[in-house]
């Protein structure tokens, strides 16, 4: 594999000095290839959020390297000047909840990364669109976040998540507040959208629904990872059935 | 870029538009305080301008004869009239006093103006209604602020006057409408006696062997005479020749006449200066306090407003929006509050004006200033807000 998508090696973040020190994580590595969806799983207190703010160059981490689409982030202690706008046009983010800015429309929601990049506003929300359109809530593209049902709304933060066609997208607990059926279809979502738009998507779960879905999975525990090969099912059910159900 | 300071605001209408009502309500205040010192200010002016006076002459080293009595004698104005560059020369005397109307009564100044010269110095300039003074006694110009009417009969002191002429805006110092009576009647007025104190002054100068003397019967009846009279006036309003100046003109009356002469400017910072400088300091305090309160609650709003916002904010910070766009947003938020309660400030002093007792003048400039003290206000109490915004870390978005 080369070092598109993201890579990072024998990474550690210690919170603390001295005999209060923790270390949160010891050594990680892992590689996540364009147009792959891997899930990373673990106990409460392992380590994911830590993993999860050193991916998304929230935090940065004590020691290890970071490689994002050829770029290198973290290098032992150094780092990018512009992690502000390394977030914004290299990392997508999906949340548990979807957390959209309660004030704008689906569309603008969506399209205010684009606008934030400096994208004309017309471009903005035809990128938006396109991108509602793929996820199927169109129809709710004027719709405000306090119209739109726990799905939909989903549908649309992932939308935000991809607008800027980032590298990579950091899902953290995305299905945690869906049905079973709609969780299904989320992870159905960023398959194929990790497939058509070449990203690397990570997410983060405790879901055990979703879990069978991965292809790939990094377990951690304790500020450690092991992967391991996952089952992989239920990928190929079109969008459009996704959207139907 | 949208702008997300507007969208909110529109989002959330309701919110805004009910806050910037309480927040005008209060601008309101104070631009009606500031109203109410202009107010004073030009009930100064006014006296000042409606006297027709270059030139007042009061008593020496006093600052008569609006900020504190005068009196010089009534029959000092022809020589003042005799000195150079005076044109005209006319005695005047101030009274407030309660004037009796129908049962109740209004607190007013009483002029008392020189019978039969029209304007003189110290006549009303203009009338709304009726005429100007032609008796030499019993007949008064009131303003309209006195709720007289013209054939109206008003008591001041034992005396009955009837209103034959109305005036506007015609007003002391403290916003008293005044009325207009010949001199001779405002003289006695001054020092008018109810007819028991009248008896018992008599009966005590008789008494005194000093004023009864039996070898000068005539000398009891001269002091008794001047006791009961008031040969005295407030001051001399002088109106001075073209081609003079009020320096020339007043310098040889200080000099030979031993009074004290104040010019236009002079009275002027005697009145702004002196008689409402501790109000002006009293509104000052108000429009402090009041400056202080809006800015604490536009600081609180914007605060709350943001408060709720935090975990959105931190959203945007995490997809990487700037955190001059954050801060613009929440400044811009703070600014539109501050407008909205200007212009509901703005409108409501309007409003509110006309209905208070005394002059409220509401100047172009003090609104200008008020809006920029508005947006300046908005600005510093939107910087808690901002602060606090600019310390949400990203991270809270993700948990």
């Amino acid at each position: 594999m080369g070092t598109r998508g993201i890579r990072i090696e024998k990474l550690s973040k210690r919170f603390g000095e001295g005999d209060t020190a923790v270390l949160a994580l010891k050594n990680v590595n892992m590689q996540v290839a364009p147009g792959e969806v891997v899930g990373l799983i673990g106990p409460s207190g392992s380590g994911k959020s830590t993993l999860l703010k050193c991916l998304g160059a929230v935090i940065d981490p004590t020691s290890g390297r970071m490689t994002l689409d050829d770029t290198v982030i973290y290098d032992d202690g150094w780092k990018v000047r512009d992690l502000r706008a390394l977030r914004r046009d290299k990392i997508g983010f999906v949340f548990q909840a979807p957390y959209l800015i309660p004030f704008l429309d689906a569309t603008d929601n969506v399209a205010l990364l684009p606008m934030l990049a400096g994208v004309p506003n017309e471009d903005a929300r035809r990128r938006a669109l396109e991108l509602l359109t793929a996820l199927d809530v169109q129809h709710r593209a004027r719709a405000m976040p306090s119209q739109l049902s726990g799905g939909e709304q989903q549908r649309v933060a992932i939308a935000r998540g991809l607008v800027n066609r980032p590298p990579v997208i950091l899902a953290d607990e995305p299905t945690a507040p869906l049905d079973s059926e709609r969780a299904m279809a989320v992870v159905r979502i960023l398959n194929d959208m990790a497939r058509r738009f070449e990203t690397a998507i990570i997410v983060v779960t405790h879901d055990e629904k979703i879990i069978p879905t991965f292809r790939r999975i990094y377990h951690i525990r304790d500020g450690v990872t092991h992967e391991e090969a996952g089952e992989g099912r239920d990928f190929e059910r079109p969008l459009h059935a996704v959207a139907a159900s | 870029m949208i702008s997300l300071a507007g969208r909110d605001i529109l989002h959330a209408w309701g919110k805004f538009i009910f806050t910037g009502v309480g927040l005008g309500l209060l601008i309101g205040v104070t631009l009606t305080m500031a109203g109410v010192y202009r107010g004073m200010v030009d009930d100064g002016k006014v006296l000042l301008d409606n006297s027709g006076a270059d030139l007042w002459v009061v008593q020496k080293d006093t600052l008569g004869p609006y900020a504190e009595s005068s009196s010089v004698p009534d029959d000092l104005w022809r020589s003042v009239r005799a000195m150079p560059g005076v044109s005209q020369a006319v005695n005047i005397t101030y009274l407030t006093m309660q004037v009796r109307r129908g049962t109740e009564d209004v607190r007013a100044m009483v002029v008392g103006i020189t019978a039969g010269e029209p304007g003189a110095p110290g006549w009303p300039p203009h009338l709304v209604g009726g005429r100007q003074i032609t008796r030499g006694h019993y007949e008064a110009v009131a303003d309209l602020a006195t709720g007289f009417r013209i054939g109206d009969v008003l008591s001041i002191r034992r005396n009955r006057y009837t209103v034959v002429g109305l005036t506007r805006r015609m007003v002391s110092s403290s916003g008293d409408p005044m009325i207009f009576v010949p001199l001779k009647d405002a003289q006695e007025a001054q020092f008018l006696k109810d007819n028991d104190a009248i008896l018992m002054q008599r009966r005590r100068t008789t008494a005194n062997p000093a004023f009864n003397r039996p070898g000068a019967p005539d000398l009891l009846d001269a002091v008794i005479a001047s006791q009961t009279g008031n040969s005295y006036v407030n001051a001399i309003l002088v109106r001075i020749r073209p081609g003079f100046t009020s320096q020339e003109v007043a310098e040889p009356i200080r000099r030979w006449k031993r009074l004290t002469v104040y010019d236009r400017a002079q009275m002027e910072g005697i009145l702004i200066g002196k008689l409402i400088a501790t109000s002006a300091r009293q509104i000052g305090m108000f429009l402090v306090i009041l400056a202080v309160v809006s800015a604490a609650i536009v600081a609180f709003i914007i605060y709350t407003l943001t408060m709720d916002k935090i975990r959105e904010i931190a959203v945007l910070k995490l997809i990487g929006t700037r955190n001059r766009t954050i801060a613009a947003m929440i400044l811009q938020q703070s600014i539109v509050l501050g407008v909205i309660g200007f212009v509901v400030g703005k409108i409501a002093a309007t409003f509110a004006a006309p209905m208070f007792p005394k002059y409220v003048l509401l100047v172009p400039i003090d609104s200008i200033r008020g809006f920029l003290a508005v947006l300046g206000i908005c600005t510093l109490a939107s910087v808690v807000a901002i602060r606090m915004a600019l310390k949400v870390d990203p991270a809270e978005a993700i948990g």
